[in-house]
């Protein structure tokens, strides 16, 4: 089971993810954002960092990058898509998740473990988890606040769209507290926090973000 | 040559974060009577030859794909003349009459 993890200039977390895709039993493939080749994968995730410096507009530029093309045609066509932190950003900017993310309400950068409310768990990145499982992630960011309009907001909750939404304290500003959404087939799927990050009782926050990348792998042998 | 002003600024139902700190160091530094500031983005875009409908409609296209986010953003375009005079040469002069 192969899963591609781009990187563009500015990625930080892309080892991070590849390792974590190991550790959950998958075959992490690296892939490069100036090609329009994803090498033979059979998903693809976005990871987190500051795409081309985060100019213009957090995930801006990347999604115009050479990859993003036939990134953007595998997940019409169905294969699962996880987009990171950026990579939520770039997701957004691609129009293949709608809504936008801007910067943090309380005008500072946010890093620490955070707890999540697993809202979607029949998604090609979340099958691993029970409905309502409440997991903690880390979450770093500066520009994670989820903004959509109220309609755009009210389909996403009727659709079960709304993948995870964040316990406790709202760390950006988020309208309705949403960390994740998904599109409607459940395949593309965006996340604030980090699950790449929990993967490994030795570092970071436990073992809770380890779901995400076993939860592709079947879904990814099907698509 | 012709020379495109864009200007890209957040909805109005858009926080933004940055014109707030602006704002209240302006209130620090004793600039009484600001009542908001809200922080956009300006695009110069020098175009070959002169500007018709046709090249107007694509720097409108490109102001929609790129430079803003139509979810988040709202943005203006306008033409200016000859960039040594206009609104960019009086803003020059009004620089340099207050030092």
């Amino acid at each position: 089971m192969k899963v591609g993890v781009v990187t563009f200039p500015g990625s930080l977390d892309d080892h991070d993810a590849m390792r974590a895709v190991r550790l959950a039993g998958g075959e992490p493939v690296s892939l490069w954002h100036g090609d329009r080749d994803l090498k033979g994968v059979d998903a693809v995730v976005l990871p987190g960092g500051f795409s081309y410096g985060d100019y213009l507009r957090v995930g801006a530029i990347a999604r115009f990058a050479p990859v993003m093309t036939e990134v953007i045609e595998a997940a019409d066509r169905g294969m699962p898509v996880l987009g990171i932190c950026n990579g939520f950003q770039i997701l957004c900017e691609s129009h293949l998740l709608p809504g936008a993310l801007v910067r943090n309400d309380r005008q500072r950068f946010v890093c620490r473990d955070q707890r999540l409310r697993i809202e979607n768990s029949q998604t090609a990145w979340t099958s691993a988890y029970f409905p309502g499982q409440e997991v903690t992630l880390v979450i770093k960011n500066g520009e994670g606040g989820y903004v959509a309009d109220d309609k755009t907001l009210d389909r996403l909750e009727g659709e079960g769209r709304v993948l995870a939404r964040y316990l406790d304290v709202n760390p950006n500003g988020s309208l309705r507290d949403i960390a994740g959404v998904c599109n409607e087939k459940g395949n593309v799927v965006g996340l604030m926090p980090h699950p790449e990050h929990a993967v490994d009782e030795l570092c970071g926050a436990g073992t809770d973000g380890l779901g995400f990348f076993s939860s592709v792998l079947p879904a990814a042998v099907a698509h | 040559m012709a020379r495109v002003v864009v200007d890209v600024m957040l909805k109005p139902e858009i926080l933004d974060p940055q014109g707030k700190a602006v704002h209240g160091a302006l209130n620090r530094l004793g600039f009484a009577g600001v009542n908001q500031v809200r922080q956009g983005k300006r695009f110069e875009i020098e175009l070959d030859g002169d500007v018709d409908d046709a090249r107007l409609s694509e720097v409108h296209a490109f102001a929609e794909q790129l430079l803003s986010n139509p979810v988040i953003e709202d943005y203006t375009v306008r033409v200016e003349g000859d960039a040594r005079t206009g609104e960019a040469g009086l803003e020059r002069a009004a620089d340099g009459a207050e030092r």
